[in-house]
């Protein structure tokens, strides 16, 4: 069943006939993704990679049913087709794009929250590789093949450490339900926690894998929700433990500014709440296994 | 981005918000003709580096004649100043800022912060200013007081005189704390700033407010559009690296150990970092070569790493996903043939086309150092990094 996206989930792509938009849909398209076209303001009634062009996102729900959308749109105009995106009624939207200014992401949330929750859009991202359903559809830049159908939930805030993850995994022929990146901005669509909410729902799911870094509250937070709310047993790495204070480690959020959000301090609480911990990166595969086996 | 304190003055001065009387000086003589032009018999002397706390560092002086005003000056500039936010490298003091003194009733805090888990901005305030929040925070967080803005609706005034009565000030100074407030709020929003701090702010024996500090951080994500807060960039107070790998598009933070790392993806290279240091070494920096590494783009970052001079082993660790690993492979292959590398290299390619760019680095001829897995390749860097170190000792 997997969650957000599965094998029918019709998706457009905006900023669809640009250099990267059409470099990454031709990909999901080859992937097995459902795409049904694309959003480029202006080119609406063309035809691109074989699949039409509209004007607004509007359309392409009325005309071929867009139910997710992903976001290749630039910085500057990003939140913006984000906003779009809700307000023409799409359900899940994955915005890729790095750099959005943070006071737009406010605006995005504080935007999404006036939907009714039953209609409010789901947005994951910015800043991150996107989301994938093993076998089923992939709706981001991942490097497909590597994931491996089966019954992990993966969350994460890097794409990169994510591939390590499922291919750590496919290494020792674990599968994944689901992996969602959440980006690694200090404002996201989606935080852990969200996630975490839909993998509890999710009956392919078995395990929840949460790749984490340093910066902000919501490993921790989220070590809450599987403390208070879940069933099923939770795995997370934070990365890192090496990385000095106030200094910003590559992604805008990945900043130690206060108590609580270096790494070893999230570990700890973590480890309280019940969280079992990778203890370095190279063990996220073997851990995940051991818990596998205890089921 | 981070700006100076007297910059940070000069924006909320236009915004409404009151300042003391100041100017810049880039020597003693300027030092002392500013304070001739401020009058008066007390001045503060303030060095402006990128860092609070600059009062511990030996970075603010008040002084009480001109004669003070130039030694200050003296001992300040060309100074290194070491805080706990600069980090042990320090920063260097190139201008100052000379201020008339002020008659200081009470001290308070006040700030507009970017609140994370709320996703909004939160104003700040507390009664007893002068104390860096974080120890605010720790003796007595009862003391701080906290109000979030609404991004639909901004700040309301009757958020500004909460505050402002928060902060112990009299009911004659509520309208001033209301526009000082507003003041501040406006220029943190209209110029995208991701935290504006006034610490402290004073109320003067006469009962005016006064920004006596100012520091502002922006967000670089917004500097596109916000070219005027772009040009306030000083570069003497960033680390060369940093900036040389910003101009390449490279994001690179250098720290204090000796093997160097070119990695892509944020998250990837913390971790590839936290398993050098779980293998025994120390990394020398951290460097995300971003998606779509280009051979040119690979040079550029083998340059940047190979910079620093404390770097006796390199780790390439590469997972491809919109990057091809042959790619890859055929920039670190040039790259090491035209740098002509003299410290050992080791490379973890995997993901995308990961046999094709290990049979490049194989077939190079190079005596380049390969692993498969995240942990062989930290494992196999931490010992040549070793074996380096005995190598030159023994030389």
């Amino acid at each position: 069943m997997a969650i957000l996206i599965n094998v029918e989930t019709r998706i457009i792509v905006q900023g669809f006939t640009g250099k990267i938009g059409s470099f990454h849909a031709q990909d999901m398209i080859n992937y097995g993704s459902n795409v049904v076209g694309g959003i480029t303001p202006g080119k609406g009634g063309q035809t691109h990679l074989g699949l039409p062009v509209f004007n607004t996102v509007r359309k392409s729900v009325e005309q071929v049913g867009a139910e997710a959308s992903i976001i290749f749109v630039p910085p500057a105009f990003a939140a913006d087709s984000i906003m779009e995106a809700a307000d023409a009624g799409i359900k899940y939207c994955v915005a890729i794009t790095d750099g959005i200014p943070t006071q737009d992401m406010m605006k995005v949330k504080q935007y999404l929250r006036k939907f009714p929750k039953g209609e409010r859009m789901i947005l994951t991202g910015p800043n991150c590789a996107g989301t994938i359903s093993p076998g089923q559809a992939m709706l981001g830049i991942m490097p497909g093949h590597i994931y491996q159908q089966g019954v992990v939930g993966i969350v994460g805030r890097s794409g990169t450490l994510g591939y390590e993850a499922a291919d750590q995994m496919k290494e020792l022929g674990i599968g994944i339900s689901t992996s969602v990146g959440i980006g690694g901005d200090p404002i996201n669509g989606s935080s852990h926690r969200d996630i975490f909410e839909k993998f509890e729902q999710d009956d392919d799911t078995k395990v929840v894998l949460m790749i984490g870094e340093i910066g902000g509250s919501q490993e921790v937070d989220a070590g809450k929700i599987a403390k208070e709310h879940m069933s099923k047993p939770v795995v997370a790495y934070i990365a890192g433990l090496s990385a000095p204070k106030w200094r910003r480690m590559g992604h805008a959020g990945a900043i130690i500014s206060e108590a609580g959000e270096g790494a070893a301090e999230k570990v700890e609480m973590l480890q309280d709440l019940g969280v079992t911990i990778a203890p370095n990166p190279s063990s996220m595969g073997a851990t995940i296994a051991k818990v596998l086996a205890k089921l | 981005m981070d700006i100076h304190e007297y910059q940070a003055k000069e924006i909320l001065a236009g915004y409404g918000v009151k300042i003391a009387e100041g100017g810049l000086a880039y020597s003693p003589e300027d030092a002392v003709q500013r304070a001739r032009e401020i009058g008066g018999n007390v001045w503060a002397v303030k060095a402006q580096i990128h860092s609070g706390a600059r009062g511990k560092a030996g970075g603010v002086k008040i002084c009480f004649s001109h004669e003070e005003v130039e030694a200050a000056a003296d001992s300040m500039l060309g100074k290194r100043m070491v805080t706990h936010q600069t980090g042990p490298a320090g920063k260097v003091c190139s201008r100052l800022y000379i201020e008339a003194g002020t008659d200081i009733d009470k001290e308070l805090y006040f700030s507009f912060l970017v609140d994370r888990a709320h996703e909004r901005i939160v104003m700040v305030g507390s009664a007893e200013g002068g104390m860096e929040i974080e120890d605010l925070a720790e003796n007595n967080p009862d003391a701080i007081r906290k109000i979030h803005i609404d991004p639909a609706v901004g700040l309301l005034d009757f958020q500004a005189r909460k505050m402002a009565f928060a902060l112990g000030l009299e009911a004659t100074q509520i309208s001033h704390a209301v526009k000082f407030i507003r003041g501040c709020y406006c220029a943190m929003c209209e110029l995208d700033g991701n935290m504006l701090e006034i610490n402290p702010l004073v109320v003067t024996k006469s009962g005016e407010l006064i920004a006596l500090d100012a520091k502002m951080g922006f967000d670089d994500n917004a500097l596109f559009r916000r070219q005027k807060v772009s040009e306030l960039r000083d570069k003497t107070q960033e680390d060369p690296r940093e900036m040389a790998a910003a101009d390449r598009g490279l994001s690179y933070v250098g720290l204090d150990g000796d093997i160097g790392c070119m990695i892509n993806g944020a998250g990837l290279a913390m971790a590839t970092m936290d398993m050098i240091e779980l293998a025994g070494g120390e990394p020398a920096n951290f460097l995300d070569v971003g998606g779509g590494a280009s051979s040119e783009r690979t040079e550029k970052a083998f340059r940047l790493v190979l910079a620093d001079g404390n770097v006796k082993a390199m780790l390439v660790n590469i997972f491809a996903g919109i990057n091809r690993c042959d790619w890859i492979a055929e920039g670190v292959v040039r790259a090491v043939k035209k740098i002509d590398m003299q410290i050992p290299l080791v490379v973890r390619l995997s993901g995308t086309n990961v046999e094709a760019g290990r049979k490049i680095i194989a077939d190079s001829g190079l005596p380049i150092i390969t692993a498969t897995t995240l942990a062989e390749a930290a494992e196999k860097v931490v010992q040549a990094r070793n074996e380096q170190v005995a190598k030159e000792e023994a030389a």
